[in-house]
């Protein structure tokens, strides 16, 4: 009795965690269309748009952070083809 | 949470699916006669790099295949009606090219990526998607394909 009570106070906030968990993925992030790219796509949103500027910033990142690379992606963010 | 789901589950016009009528769709401009006709429907926005580049290659695909029947109709979704007016002033279109300026139209359809074009066989569903557009690559295939509807004799009604 005692040990499904212990499992039950277990049970109940684990499974709180995964309905939480399953909101944030699902209800909470909107998922950008294609068509809704407009500020996405624009110039300013391009972080490799000024090479000098990125060159000094990721020098600043492995200066503080110990590590070169890794962080950037490829493309623009209009999500073109 | 209901509403999210809804709109995570709207489906893509796919293949073999009817596609919506344009002329019913609220779109912005002259929209041309598309009924019993071979149509080469293609969502654009002036922000899109890949539309730019379609459009030459949709402009000799007008050239080369109007006389036969085909119609392209280039549907912009730009909200931002400079942006769309200067892309059109500057490319120039031969073809008619409308705005869906509420995106009601593009919400419908779905379009998985800009830009999505859509050839529509005359009995008014979809025969193929293309999705962005890849130059000679897209160009040869879409080439085939209208030909392909362009010899298809029409249903009797």
């Amino acid at each position: 009795m005692k040990n499904s009570r212990r499992l039950l106070l277990l049970a109940v906030p684990g499974v709180a965690v995964l309905l939480l968990a399953s909101g944030c993925t699902s209800a909470s992030l909107a998922r950008v269309h294609p068509w809704e790219r407009t500020a996405l796509a624009d110039y300013t949103m391009n972080p490799g748009r000024d090479p000098l500027a990125l060159a000094a910033s990721e020098h600043v990142y492995f200066s503080r952070e110990s590590a070169s690379g890794g962080r950037g992606v490829n493309g623009s963010s209009c999500g073109c083809n | 949470m209901l509403a999210a789901c809804a709109t995570a589950t709207r489906a893509e016009v796919k293949t073999g699916d009817p596609f919506p009528e344009l002329a019913a769709a609220g779109l912005e401009g002259t929209v041309p006669v598309t009924e019993h006709q071979v149509v080469l429907v293609d969502f654009w926005a002036s922000w899109c790099g890949p539309c730019k580049a379609s459009f030459p290659a949709y402009a000799r695909l007008h050239a080369d295949f109007s006389p036969r029947g085909l119609v392209i109709v280039a549907i912009s979704v730009d909200q931002d009606e400079a942006a769309f007016a200067a892309f059109v002033k500057r490319m120039a279109p031969p073809f008619p090219v409308v705005r869906d300026k509420d995106q009601q139209l593009v919400r419908q359809v779905m379009v998985p990526a800009m830009p999505t074009s859509f050839l529509v066989g005359r009995d008014g569903r979809v025969r193929s998607v293309h999705r962005g557009f890849h130059g000679a690559e897209t160009d040869t295939v879409l080439r085939e394909e209208i030909v392909r509807l362009l010899d298809e004799k029409p249903s009797s009604p």
